[in-house]
């Protein structure tokens, strides 16, 4: 399998890559890891592709006032084994510890994975949880945007022509507040069939604070805001948890393909979420 | 374009088009067959090399991501005509069968052992996830990777 002709460029600073993507058949080359499968399937022609695994300040994990921020081609294996993330942002680091497999962690980046928007990605529904924001960089100047925006659909993002997504902000995990991801995966590809994280808080037996998103339900993974009324402010317990875990796919568009059909997928989602909910209380 | 990359610590320097997949870099222009292309699609991991030090599947690197860099490949890991303490385990414990898969298995498990010296039988599993061995039904690698990590304890 061999993709078709591009040219390659390979700038060493990002005023430099965005000169090149004005462009428009150029198109970013990150780790790879979804794009060159697409080169060599021919789904994705570009003219040229523009590498940024040579500018170096696309690649770190730094805190600054209660935010972290990571660039865009920080590695889903530097993310995995960050002792910052560990500590402050540990949701993500586990979650990146879920996707694909060593090599594929090694080079994909967090970048790549985001502005990719496989509507069964790992990240998003850690990102989601964590109200994490992306940084989008053009020729002409720079926005910060929600992840919730910035995903619009199955493999469709909010990135305009010529922006690069040049940083992903998530916040230091709030004192008190625990967290999970639970999947069931696919066994050939390892992609999740449905992903539930949360982050949850618990003082004097209530629910204080309650995050949850999924992933690999519907085309684009989601915050449940129904599971987090259900539980917020009332018992921390399997009864409430079960009963909240019931709302994880309502008013969701579920998908169906030959892994699950929509009725599992919708029921996965609500034993995922249930579970991790548990998984969070149990770490508390 | 022109690349120059350095595999098993000797320098090549080669000219590529840009869709050249590293591993037909590896195979065909450089030679080095020891390295194999199983599914082509990312998944089974026989084509597995070191990149900068860190596993990839070379069929989903292109040669031209390669410019400048470091590679090894199963040509470079016995030394002096000595095998791999790796390898010398696989031959051991019988880790392999067809051997088809072998050359990415051992790259792999020289980086599981390289990040956890003495890893459990579930953390030696989860490290070789994206190596896929269709004769050992894997126990016999598994055997194999914990011998591995004791002779390296050892010496
Ligand atoms: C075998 C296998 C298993 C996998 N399993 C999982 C899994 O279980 N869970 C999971 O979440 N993912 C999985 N993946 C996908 C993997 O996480 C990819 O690494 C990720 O989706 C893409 O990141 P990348 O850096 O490789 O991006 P690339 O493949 O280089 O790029 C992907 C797309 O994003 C664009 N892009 C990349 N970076 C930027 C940027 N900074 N700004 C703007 N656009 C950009 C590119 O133009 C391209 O369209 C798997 C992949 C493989 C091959
Ligand atoms: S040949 Fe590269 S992963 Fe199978
Ligand atoms: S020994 Fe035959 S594929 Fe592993």
């Amino acid at each position: 399998m061999i993709p078709a002709s591009f040219d390659y460029s390979a700038p060493e600073t990002l005023s430099e890559a965005l000169q090149l993507l004005g462009d428009e058949e150029a198109k970013v080359l990150a780790g790879g890891q979804s794009l060159i499968p697409m080169l060599k399937l021919r789904l994705a022609q570009p003219a040229r592709l523009v590498d940024l695994d040579r500018i170096p300040d696309l690649n770190f994990i730094a805190e600054d006032n209660g935010t972290i921020r990571i660039g865009a081609m920080t590695t889903h294996h530097q993310v995995e084994s960050s002792d910052l993330l560990a500590e402050k942002c540990p949701l993500l680091a586990k979650t990146a510890g879920h996707i694909g497999d060593v090599q594929v962690r090694n080079r994909g980046t967090i970048g790549g994975s985001v502005a990719h928007a496989d509507p069964a990605a790992d990240y998003p529904a850690a990102l989601l949880a964590l109200e994490a924001q992306v940084k989008l960089v053009s020729a002409s100047g720079e926005r910060v945007v929600a992840l919730d925006e910035f995903l619009v659909d199955a493999l469709t993002t909010s990135l305009e022509d010529g922006e690069i997504l040049t940083e992903v902000h998530v916040p230091v995990e709030q004192e008190g507040v625990a967290t999970a991801y639970r999947t069931l995966i696919q066994p050939a590809s390892g992609f999740a069939i449905v992903g539930a994280a949360v982050r949850l808080g618990v003082s004097n037996g209530n629910v204080s604070f309650v995050r949850v998103a999924l992933t690999g339900v519907g085309p684009n993974p989601y915050r449940a805001s129904a599971v987090e009324e259900a539980l917020e402010g009332g018992p921390a317990n399997a009864e409430a948890f079960a009963a909240a875990a019931a709302h994880a796919a309502e008013g969701v568009d579920v998908l169906s393909d030959i892994h699950a059909s929509a009725a599992y997928r919708a029921s996965l989602a609500a034993v995922q979420t249930r579970r991790a909910l548990e998984d969070a209380a149990g770490s508390a | 374009m022109d690349i120059s990359v350095t595999v098993n610590d000797e320098r090549f320097e080669r000219s590529v088009e840009p869709r050249r997949l590293l591993v037909h870099f590896l195979r065909e222009d450089l030679g080095l067959t020891g390295t194999h292309i199983g599914c082509e699609t990312t998944v089974c991991g026989a084509c597995t090399v070191m990149l900068e030090g860190r596993t990839v599947k070379s069929c989903t690197v292109l040669a031209v991501q390669a410019d400048g860099k470091e590679i090894t490949t199963i040509e470079g890991m016995a030394s002096n005509g000595e095998l791999h303490a790796v390898q010398e385990a696989f031959w051991n414990e019988h880790g392999l069968q067809c051997g088809f898969c072998t050359p990415g298995m051992i790259m792999s498990v020289d980086q599981l052992l390289n990040d956890q010296p003495s890893p459990t039988k579930d953390e030696i599993r989860h490290g070789i996830e994206g190596n896929l061995c269709r004769c050992t039904g894997y126990q016999h690698i598994v055997n194999a990777v914990e011998a591995a990590a004791k002779a390296k304890a050892g010496a």
